[in-house]
């Protein structure tokens, strides 16, 4: 049974890892502007020889 | 200018900007019309690089640049000054350099579009980035290839004229986040989902099935996971209750504390001497939902401004004029007896006296009066006025901070901080519920003291835990977050959540007048004199087409034909008036002395009437035919509000004009309310404040910077504005204009919302009674609270989020 230690362990390493990542998220500015980036995703790419 | 009529059929649109184009101009470029030569010039900047796709995206999303005459070139030339140059940006290297600006022109995807294209206008632009919400731009660019300057006159060619304050010179802009509170949610939430997987062994084994060792193991994990929540998460409930009791007041985040530390403290003691396994699970999730109310509650409105005061608007430099010579001096900089250079539509940053020049001063961003004052050399120009017409000469009479409108903001008023003014009605219920909760706790120990020490321990912690008034504290966060978005969606633009409850207590509505009730860029204009025949009317339209003033724009709009003449001669004498040649008639149309030729007889009885000023008169071969005369109009649904609102609130109408107006409103105000004139922007605060010290909760309504002291005095502080990214003063709420006839049902929601709250309050109650009730029987265990604290939770944040909806719904919102 003593596995179950182990396996808390590694389930809070896990959990812990996807904490570190939504804070990364938040300090690089991910937050700051919910909005402008799901209008620019939509403008399409322009192709060089288009012009 | 062309007068033909060829080309252009009746309402087409401009291609830049959508405006209707007047068929008299016809400015064209390629197949494409526009309304005027600035829309036509951004095209063709636009089209020259290939940007035309601006115009694909959206229709019509250009800004119209009629208003944006042709700015002098030096306007921008402060931006050379390498002193503002740093002050604007946010990071230089020598290499790249970084500003923001703020763009309140941004509205549609096609800005965004265009304003991360302009490395395709310049190579010395490396990037740009948008923030469509607070209409900012951020701009990386190499400042050996491009100076500050030119990305700001590259803004402006473009269309996006930003907009650079004094504000922005003297305090950094600081982008406001609530960084911190995201962290600490999230940390909350890594420990509550990871709290409650450790509890749940001991909730769903059946009893004793558990291995001892296990079960130790559970609790330490849990209480090191709680450990953080606590302290970190909870970090901001340890602070306001301790400046509650600094303040000797108790409010409600004491109770919380105390119930949560209480908790902590017992829980641990549990765990560690292996006696139970503590209530951690039921704190996490317990400050876990308070951080979601208070992210729900900090709804903000990142494109509106609720703190600017004169200087976000204020220009940054002026120009001075020394022995000859012209130079850009910062505003702040400027000294009593300096001489300043105001061009068209330049600010006048400070008291002066004309010494030169026609001047034409509007006031609108003053006292919302759009309508330009004429003044004569010798005369004192007041700062806030825009100079509308040729360039002007003026000689400082006060610095900036002392100037009649900016001294203002030295007064008291503006100095004390407002955030604890106002006691809101939860803190008012936490303070007595502490007192009565201590009670309970103390009597449960006593009662079981008898019996055993370590059960009247157990009651009296039981006790503060399950008291723990998470109930109480989240109703205020949902019932007024709701609200806020409620109103928001109806234009009410609140400040915060606390406005919502203040509104609810006002028991007195004052009222500007100007722009307020009346409404501004539109007036009724009627003749008195002589009746003009059909041609002299074509005559009068045809002359006023030719001029730029904006009566002469009112006077054209007013005169029903379409049917012009051809003029012979016209000449625009700045300042006092008009003059046209046709079909051999001369018409004059200005100022009574101008009109009359200065021959002060022909002017009849009214000659040495203060009223001659809004008056235009109108002269056809030197004898005077009569005047045009500016009324204000008031806005719709004025006497649908005031007669809803007459029985229910005391109203006070204050305004800085004279006593013209006095027949037209008291037709909408009953003998109850007060209407008084000639108040200055003191004077507004200062009846404000009596009438708060008479007991009364005073919402102002206002628009102008002539109405800030006011606004900022009274306990609700409303500007109403027409365009709401537009400049309004400090405020507590933005009203679009457009909603002001539903004033009366949008202030009605904010009591309804104080009912929803106390409704709530007694909610919760009883589920607090039921569980100290348990708790003194020294009852509780652990899965009760596990159960009872998130249920009271539930129950009333859905309860507040459904009943202010329904609210709404049933009174139309």
């Amino acid at each position: 049974m003593s596995v179950i230690v182990i396996l808390v362990f590694f389930s809070v390493l896990v959990a812990g890892g996807f904490l570190i990542a939504f804070i990364w998220a938040v300090r690089s500015g991910q937050y700051d502007d919910r909005y402008t980036p799901s209008v620019r995703i939509l403008f399409d790419d322009e192709s060089e020889n288009k012009k | 200018m062309q007068i033909s009529d060829v080309g252009l059929k009746e309402g087409t649109h401009c291609y830049h900007c959508g405006d209707l184009c007047s068929k008299s101009l016809d400015i064209q470029s390629g197949d494409k019309v526009f309304c005027c030569t600035g829309c036509k010039t951004v095209y063709e900047i636009l089209h020259e690089n290939n940007l035309c796709k601006y115009y694909d995206l959206d229709n019509t999303p250009g800004i119209s640049q009629k208003k944006l005459e042709s700015a002098a070139s030096s306007r921008y030339s402060f931006l050379d000054d390498p002193k503002i140059v740093t002050q604007l940006t946010s990071y230089n290297d020598g290499k790249i350099s970084v500003s923001n600006f703020v763009l309140p022109q941004v509205h549609c995807s096609s800005c965004i579009w265009l304003l991360e294209k302009l490395y395709k206008l310049n190579s010395g632009i490396l990037h740009s980035e948008v923030n469509f919400v607070q209409k900012t731009v951020s701009i990386k660019f190499n400042p050996n290839e491009i100076s500050l300057r030119q990305v700001v006159e590259l803004l402006t060619a473009v269309g996006y004229e930003p907009q650079i304050s004094l504000n922005d010179i003297e305090d950094k802009v600081k982008f406001r986040s609530n960084k911190s509170l995201y962290y600490k949610i999230g940390v909350a939430g890594f420990c509550f989902g990871n709290i409650m997987l450790l509890s749940f062994p001991e909730y769903l084994a059946p009893v004793g099935s558990l291995e001892h060792s296990f079960k130790q193991f559970f609790g330490l994990m849990n209480l090191a996971l709680g450990a953080p929540v606590l302290f970190y998460s909870a970090g901001d409930y340890f602070k306001s209750a301790w400046r509650g009791i600094k303040q000797k007041s108790i409010n409600i985040d004491f109770p919380i504390v105390l119930g949560l530390v209480v908790l902590f403290i017992r829980s641990s003691f549990e765990i560690i001497t292996n006696t139970g396994i503590g209530f951690i699970d039921s704190m996490a999730g317990l400050i876990f939902f308070l951080l979601l109310g208070k992210i729900f509650q900090s709804k903000t409105y990142d494109a509106l401004n609720f703190e600017r005061n004169y200087k976000s608007y204020f220009p940054v430099s002026v120009t001075l004029k020394e022995s000859g010579k012209e130079t850009s001096i910062p505003v702040s900089n400027l000294k009593i007896g300096d001489r300043i250079l105001i061009r068209n539509n330049e600010l006048i940053p400070a008291d002066a006296i004309l010494f030169n020049g026609n001047a034409n001063i509007d006031y609108s961003f003053v006292t919302g009066e759009s309508i330009p004052v004429p003044k004569v050399a010798g005369e004192i120009t007041y700062a806030g006025g825009r100079q509308r017409g040729s360039a002007i000469e003026l000689e400082v009479i006060r610095t900036v901070s002392q100037s009649y409108l900016t001294q203002l903001w030295n007064k008291d008023t503006f100095i004390k901080k407002d955030e604890d003014k106002f006691n809101s009605l939860v803190n008012i219920v936490g303070k007595y519920f502490t007192v009565v909760i201590l009670f309970v706790a103390a009597a449960a120990f006593m009662y079981w003291y008898p019996a055993s020490l370590r059960t009247a321990i157990n009651a009296f912690t039981a006790v503060l835990i399950i008291a723990c008034p998470c109930g109480i504290a989240l109703t205020n966060p949902f019932a007024l977050g709701n609200a806020v978005r409620i109103l928001g969606r109806n234009k009410l633009y609140a400040k915060n959540a606390s406005v919502v409850e203040r509104i609810s207590k006002i028991d007195t509505i004052v009222f500007d007048k100007t722009g307020t009730i009346t409404k501004t860029g539109d007036a009724d204009i009627t003749f008195n004199g002589n009746v003009l025949s059909f041609t002299e009317q074509r005559m009068i339209k045809s002359t006023v087409r030719n001029s730029t003033h904006p009566l002469s724009g009112r006077i054209y709009d007013a005169i029903e034909t379409n049917d012009l003449l051809s003029v012979t001669s016209f000449v625009e004498h700045s300042g006092k008036g008009i003059e046209a040649v046709i079909e051999g008639n001369t018409i004059k149309l200005g100022s009574a002395l101008f009109a009359a030729d200065n021959n002060k007889i022909l002017l009849g009885k009214d000659r040495n009437s203060s009223k001659l000023d809004s008056r235009i008169f109108l002269s056809i071969n030197g004898s005077i035919k009569g005047f045009f005369a500016i009324n204000n109009i008031y806005r719709k649904g004025l006497e649908e509000i005031t007669s809803e609102l007459k029985d229910k609130y005391k109203l006070i109408v204050l305004s800085g004009d004279n006593e013209g107006e006095k027949e037209n409103l008291e037709r909408y105000f009953n003998y109850k309310s007060t209407i008084c004139f000639n108040q200055s922007p003191h004077d507004k605060l200062e009846y404000v404040k009596e009438l708060q010290a008479s007991g009364h909760k005073v919402m102002m309504i206002g628009d102008g910077l002539n109405d800030a002291g006011a606004l900022k005095q009274s306990d609700v502080g409303v500007a109403i504005s027409e365009d709401i990214t537009n400049f309004s003063p400090a405020c507590d709420a933005i009203l679009d204009a457009s909603e002001f006839n539903r004033l009366n049902t949008l202030i009605g929601f904010s009591k309804t919302t104080k009912k929803v709250i106390i409704f709530s309050f007694v909610i919760s109650m009883i589920y607090n009674v039921l569980g100290v009730t348990l708790a003194f029987q020294s009852e509780i265990s652990p899965l009760l609270a596990a159960i009872l604290m998130p249920a009271s939770s539930i129950t009333v944040v859905l309860f507040t989020v459904l009943s202010t909806n329904i609210m709404a719904r049933k009174r139309g919102l």
